[in-house]
């Protein structure tokens, strides 16, 4: 698959050709090309194990390629070219990533600790991180957590935290991995929203999920990986209602229903998000 | 994206129990008791009691209290400073006053005598007692009283030895505990950040203290899940070997679980070195003034009392 031949007209954010990566033995991603372009909302759909997590791993230059090329922003992104400090200063500034697991990424004392640390680390001034986490805190409605300690919060208060977290450092590009996952229906549509809100703005956003109900609304185009290959991309409308692909790639199930007349149906299933937009 | 927190949960009186995080969902707690507790029963009830503990500690720390409303820097400060003074301090009356300071500091500040009883003076007193009570009949000295058939002989020196020993460790151990009980963690850190300890260590304690939630949680919901499979009860080889086992697989999630944390820190721009925000401001109040004032004039009193030696002496 040609990378160029995703949005030809838009400037690129990443580029992989034949991005080949494996953990240990075990192979993880398997000769990927994809372009993700700059100002788009890109949703990586996938079962479990597919490759989303290590795909965006990859876009967050926390691993990199076994074999293949892989650039940001233009520039080639490699282990070695990260230790430089002016490159890794600006990545890190422009690339955000919210992990699955909140719990892997709060580990300050404090709701306050935990969003003063990236701008720290990135060297601002005091009285501008003040400033922005002020803003953040209200921005996501979590004033009242500011010194609370992060095991302390509900798992959507996490999430929120997290996302602020991340935010808090404007990057140009969002990476968020299962957003949705784990959360009760409120904090699920609490967070779509925002995604959603994020379409149009200029930011590039990554989202990997298997929520397909969430695709149409947070997505402007798809990938779809399998086993670590991606096997296809388009508009969501395109994807989504492709319903062969979404059974190959088990984003999709039969389901049994039995009947009042006693007979057996098989549908195809996936779970609704309720107020997410799109249904079964 | 102000949406995002229309479904903010709100505080409640609860909120400081971690029970609505991970006690609730325990299958044990206010469980029933069949007779003998099991082997892994006894290890939930334990991390369970931990964690309710802890939850404990954070409501008292919140609460109203005299320590409670001082600056945590000065209240770290003036209660080291005593514990530093109940250490050295030379005289048993000084000493004494020490501790009756210490326990009505405690009182003062919502904390019980049972409550100290349990978690210092009982523990402190089993453990010093085990070194001092050897002291009281082997420091050579003036009899006092001897010991009928054993023909052991208690002197005065020993027995002074001994309040001493138990008396320091008891003092000690009561002003420590009133630093940690009556200050919310992440406050006694960021005292001890701003009181020049380093960055480093005061990074690695955060996370400690963070991380030791998460490994409990982990640990009870594997114990858990444990139980829920055993079937009757198991001999001392299995249990030992469940034992191992678990603690096999809790280090490895442990060790899982640093390397994702590196990586999320190095994803938020960390380059090797800890860079920390100091958010306190200084208020300076007459209470915290007052506060330390009154800690180093007692300390100062008690350090003074060892010129005092007839008084020294006599007791």
């Amino acid at each position: 698959m040609e990378a160029a031949a995703v949005h030809p007209q838009t400037a690129s954010a990443f580029e992989l050709l034949d991005v080949h990566y494996a953990y240990q033995d075990i192979p993880a991603f398997n000769g990927v090309s994809l372009c993700i372009p700059a100002g788009q909302c890109i949703a990586l759909l996938g079962a479990n194990g597919s490759g989303k997590s290590t795909l965006l791993r990859l876009l967050a230059a926390l691993c990199f390629p076994d074999r293949g090329r892989l650039t940001a922003f233009g520039e080639d992104l490699s282990a070695e070219r990260m230790q430089q400090e002016a490159l890794a200063y600006t990545f890190r500034r422009r690339v955000g990533l919210v992990f699955q697991n909140p719990e892997v990424q709060l580990f300050n004392p404090t709701v306050f600790d935990e969003l003063a640390f990236g701008p720290l680390q990135l060297g601002w001034k005091r009285e501008e991180i003040l400033r922005c986490l002020d803003a953040m805190l209200a921005e996501f409605s979590i004033v009242h957590l500011k010194h609370h300690s992060p095991h302390r919060l509900s798992g959507g208060e996490k999430k929120r935290v997290a996302l602020a977290s991340v935010l808090i450092t404007r990057p140009e590009v969002l990476l968020l991995d299962e957003p949705t996952a784990a959360l009760d229906p409120c904090s699920q549509s609490d967070v779509v929203r925002f995604l959603a809100g994020c379409r149009g703005t200029g930011r590039t956003v990554v989202t990997a999920t298997h929520n397909l109900d969430i695709v149409a609304e947070i997505a402007d185009y798809c990938f779809v990986l399998q086993a670590g290959r991606l096997v296809a991309q388009g508009a969501p409308k395109d994807i989504l209602g492709d319903g062969a692909l979404l059974r190959a790639t088990q984003l999709l199930h039969a389901h049994w229903h039995v009947h009042a007349d006693g007979l057996a149906h098989i549908h195809d299933h996936r779970h609704h998000l309720a107020g997410a937009g799109t249904g079964t | 994206m102000g949406a995002v927190g229309r479904s903010a949960r709100q505080p409640t009186r609860d909120d400081g129990r971690l029970l609505k995080t991970v006690g609730e969902q325990s299958y044990l707690r206010g469980g029933h008791r069949h007779g003998r507790r099991d082997f892994l029963e006894r290890l939930l009830r334990g991390l369970l009691d931990a964690m309710d503990h802890t939850a404990d500690a954070e409501q008292l720390a919140a609460g109203p209290g005299v320590l409670q409303r001082l600056d945590p820097r000065i209240k770290t400060l003036g209660l080291l400073t005593l514990v530093v003074t109940a250490v050295f301090v030379k005289s048993l009356v000084a000493l004494g006053g020490l501790f009756a300071f210490a326990t009505a500091l405690a009182l003062a500040s919502r904390m019980t005598l049972r409550r100290l009883a349990g978690q210092v003076w009982t523990g402190v007193l089993l453990f010093t007692g085990v070194l001092a009570v050897p002291a009281i009949f082997l420091v050579p000295g003036d009899a006092l009283v001897a010991v009928p058939l054993l023909d052991w002989t208690i002197t005065r020196q020993g027995l002074r030895g001994a309040a001493f020993l138990v008396g320091r460790a008891e003092t000690a151990a009561t002003f420590a505990l009133l630093v940690i009980l009556t200050t919310p963690w992440p406050q006694v850190l960021k005292a001890l950040r701003s009181l020049g300890v380093p960055l480093v260590l005061v990074a690695i304690l955060g996370m400690t203290h963070r991380y030791i939630f998460v490994l409990l949680e982990n640990s009870v919901q594997l114990f858990e899940a444990k139980r829920s499979r055993v079937m009757g009860p198991l001999s001392g080889p299995e249990r030992r070997r469940m034992a191992i086992a678990s603690v096999v697989v809790l280090l490895e999630k442990s060790l899982h679980l640093a390397t994702e944390i590196h990586l999320a820190m190095i994803a938020r721009g960390y380059r090797g070195e800890v860079h920390l925000l100091d958010e306190f401001r200084t208020r300076t109040r007459t209470w915290d003034w007052i506060a330390l004032a009154s800690f180093l004039a007692v300390a100062a009193i008690a350090i003074g009392w060892q010129w005092l030696p007839s008084i020294g002496d006599r007791i």
